[in-house]
C-alpha cells in the first residue's frame, strides 16, 4: 500500500478518470503554485476500477473549479481543514466557461477579432451541450480531458 | 439600451406592440415623417446586401432621419485590420443607431457589447437575420390577422436557410402552429430544430413533394434550392421541379393561402404566379421597410414598445 502523507489544509480531487490527473493538473495550472501537490495514478477504486487522485495543499478558493465541472463533473472534491474533511463538494456543469475551449467555427467572429474571450454557454444541461456565445456553434469534442 | 441580435430578443408582447406601431406607420406615414429628424443611422455593411441596406436606409429616410455608412468591407477601415470593437466605438461618436451586416457570425453581438448606441443585427453569416424574420412575421400578421392557429409550409432548402430557421423559432412561440417541411431529403431542417419542436410538442411533418401538402396550408414560405447543395447532378435534375411553384401546383392551394419568399427569387416561383393575389412577396418587401421603421423608432427610445424593466437592462 502506497502512503501519501495527509494534508493539513487544502483539497483532494477524487474519482478522476484513471490516467487523466495530469490533464487536470495542467488545467488548474497547479504547476504555477508554490504548494505541495500529490498526484496519485491508477489507485484502486471499488466504483471505477482504477482512478486518479490529486491532493493539493492550498486554499481551494484560489482555483477556478468551473473548469473541472466542465471537464468531468463526476469528480468529487474533499475540502480539508486541520487535517480533516470538512466538506464534500459536488461539481455541476458551469453555466458559462471563459477561455477554456475555443470555437472551431471558421465563420465565428472569434476567429478574427483580437482580444475577444472565447465564451461558451450551457445550452442543454441534460445532454451537456455547450454553445459558443457568439455564433451558437455546438462544442462537439466528447473527450474534454484533452482540451488543450 | 436595447439591441436586436435575434428575433427572440423581444417578447411576443413586445413584438405585438412593434407590429402595431409598424401598421400605424404604414397607415400614417406623414405622422412619423419628421419623428427622427436630427438622428443618424449608420449602416455598417461588411459584405454587400443591396436590399437589406436600402430597406434600412429607406426606413430611416421615411422617419426624417439621415443615413451614413459603408456597403462593403473594402471601403471601410476593416480592410486596414480594424476590429469590430474599435469600429463600433468610433461609429458611436458619429451616429445614433447602427445596422450591421458582417460575414462573421456573432460580429454584431461583439459590436453591441462595446457600443454606446443601439445595434441592429442586419445579418451575420449563416447565423441570424432578425429583421427578415420580423418582416415575415409582420407580413403574416398584417395579411392573415394572426400569428397563431396556422399551418405553415416551408419549401425548398430548409437545411442551410437561416431565414427559415429563424422563422421556425419565432413562430414556435405562438399557439397552435403546425409546420409542414417540404424539401428533398438532403436539404431537410437540421436535427436541432426538429428536437426543439418535439420538446415544445409542436406538430410537424416532413414531405418531399409540394403537391402533396399545398392544399393544407395557410401560408407557403418558398426558398431557393441551389444546385451546389446537391451531392450529384442527377438528384438535382430529378428533384428541382418539385420545388418550383407554378400555376398548376397553385391550383391545388386554398384561395386564402399566402405565398411568401425572402427574395431574391430566381426560378423557384414562376413569374406567372406573380399576378395571383396570393403572391405577397413584393408586399413583404414593403413590410420590411415598415418593420425597420418601427424598430429604429423603438430602439431610439421614441416608442413604448419595449417593456420598461427590459428597457433598463
Amino acid at each position: 500500500m502506497l502512503n501519501v502523507g495527509r494534508i493539513e489544509e487544502g483539497f483532494v480531487l477524487d474519482h478522476i478518470r484513471a490516467g487523466m490527473s495530469l490533464s487536470i493538473y495542467h488545467y488548474l495550472q497547479l504547476g504555477k503554485l508554490d504548494c505541495t501537490v500529490a498526484i496519485i495514478k491508477n489507485a484502486r477504486s471499488n466504483k471505477m476500477g482504477r482512478k486518479d487522485i490529486l491532493k493539493v495543499e492550498c486554499d481551494i478558493d484560489t482555483l477556478n473549479l468551473d473548469i473541472i465541472g466542465f471537464i468531468d463533473h463526476t469528480i468529487t472534491i474533499n475540502v480539508i481543514k486541520d487535517g480533516e474533511i470538512v466538506e464534500k463538494r459536488q461539481l455541476s456543469l458551469p453555466k458559462e466557461i471563459k477561455n477554456v475551449i475555443k470555437c472551431k467555427n471558421p465563420r465565428c467572429i472569434t476567429s478574427i477579432e483580437q482580444g475577444l474571450p472565447h465564451i461558451f454557454v450551457l445550452a442543454d444541461s441534460e445532454k451537456e451541450v455547450y454553445r459558443c456565445k457568439y455564433c451558437e456553434e455546438k462544442y462537439r469534442d466528447k473527450n474534454k480531458y484533452n482540451l488543450l | 439600451m436595447r439591441h436586436l441580435m435575434s428575433p427572440l430578443d423581444f417578447t411576443t408582447t413586445e413584438l405585438d406592440r412593434l407590429f402595431d406601431l409598424a401598421n400605424d406607420m404604414e397607415s400614417n406615414m406623414e405622422k412619423y415623417a419628421h419623428s427622427c429628424e436630427g438622428k443618424k443611422l449608420a449602416t455598417c455593411f461588411y459584405e454587400p446586401s443591396t436590399r437589406t441596406r436600402l430597406s434600412f436606409e429607406a426606413a430611416m429616410l421615411n422617419l426624417g432621419g439621415k443615413v451614413l455608412g459603408f456597403s462593403d468591407a473594402g471601403s471601410s477601415s476593416a480592410s486596414k485590420g480594424e476590429s469590430v470593437s474599435d469600429t463600433i466605438r468610433v461609429i458611436s461618436c458619429y451616429a445614433d443607431i447602427c445596422a450591421m451586416r458582417h460575414p462573421k457570425e456573432g460580429a454584431p453581438m461583439v459590436a453591441a457589447s462595446r457600443s454606446r448606441i443601439p445595434v441592429i443585427n442586419a445579418g451575420d453569416g449563416g447565423h441570424q437575420h432578425p429583421t427578415q424574420t420580423l418582416t415575415d412575421l409582420l407580413t403574416i400578421r398584417s395579411l392573415k390577422g394572426r400569428l397563431s392557429h396556422l399551418t405553415i409550409g416551408l419549401c425548398g432548402d430548409l437545411k442551410f436557410g437561416r431565414t427559415v430557421h429563424s422563422l421556425i423559432h419565432a413562430l414556435s412561440r405562438y399557439e397552435d402552429i403546425h409546420f409542414i417541411f417540404i424539401s428533398p431529403e438532403e436539404l431537410r431542417v437540421p436535427d436541432y430544430i426538429t428536437e426543439m419542436l418535439k420538446t415544445k410538442h409542436i406538430p410537424y411533418e416532413q414531405v418531399i413533394r409540394l403537391e402533396d401538402s399545398i392544399g393544407e396550408l395557410d401560408l407557403l414560405y418558398m426558398t431557393r434550392v441551389q444546385r451546389e447543395r446537391f451531392f450529384n447532378e442527377e438528384d438535382y435534375v430529378r428533384l428541382k421541379d418539385f420545388y418550383i411553384l407554378d400555376k398548376t401546383k397553385l391550383s391545388l392551394a386554398r384561395e386564402d393561402m399566402l405565398i411568401l419568399h425572402p427574395l431574391p427569387r430566381v426560378n423557384e416561383i414562376s413569374v406567372e404566379v406573380d399576378e395571383d393575389p396570393r403572391a405577397v412577396y413584393f408586399k413583404q418587401a414593403g413590410y420590411g421597410v415598415y418593420v425597420r421603421m418601427a424598430l429604429i423608432y423603438t430602439l431610439l427610445g421614441l416608442s413604448d414598445v419595449l417593456s420598461k424593466a427590459e428597457k433598463e437592462n
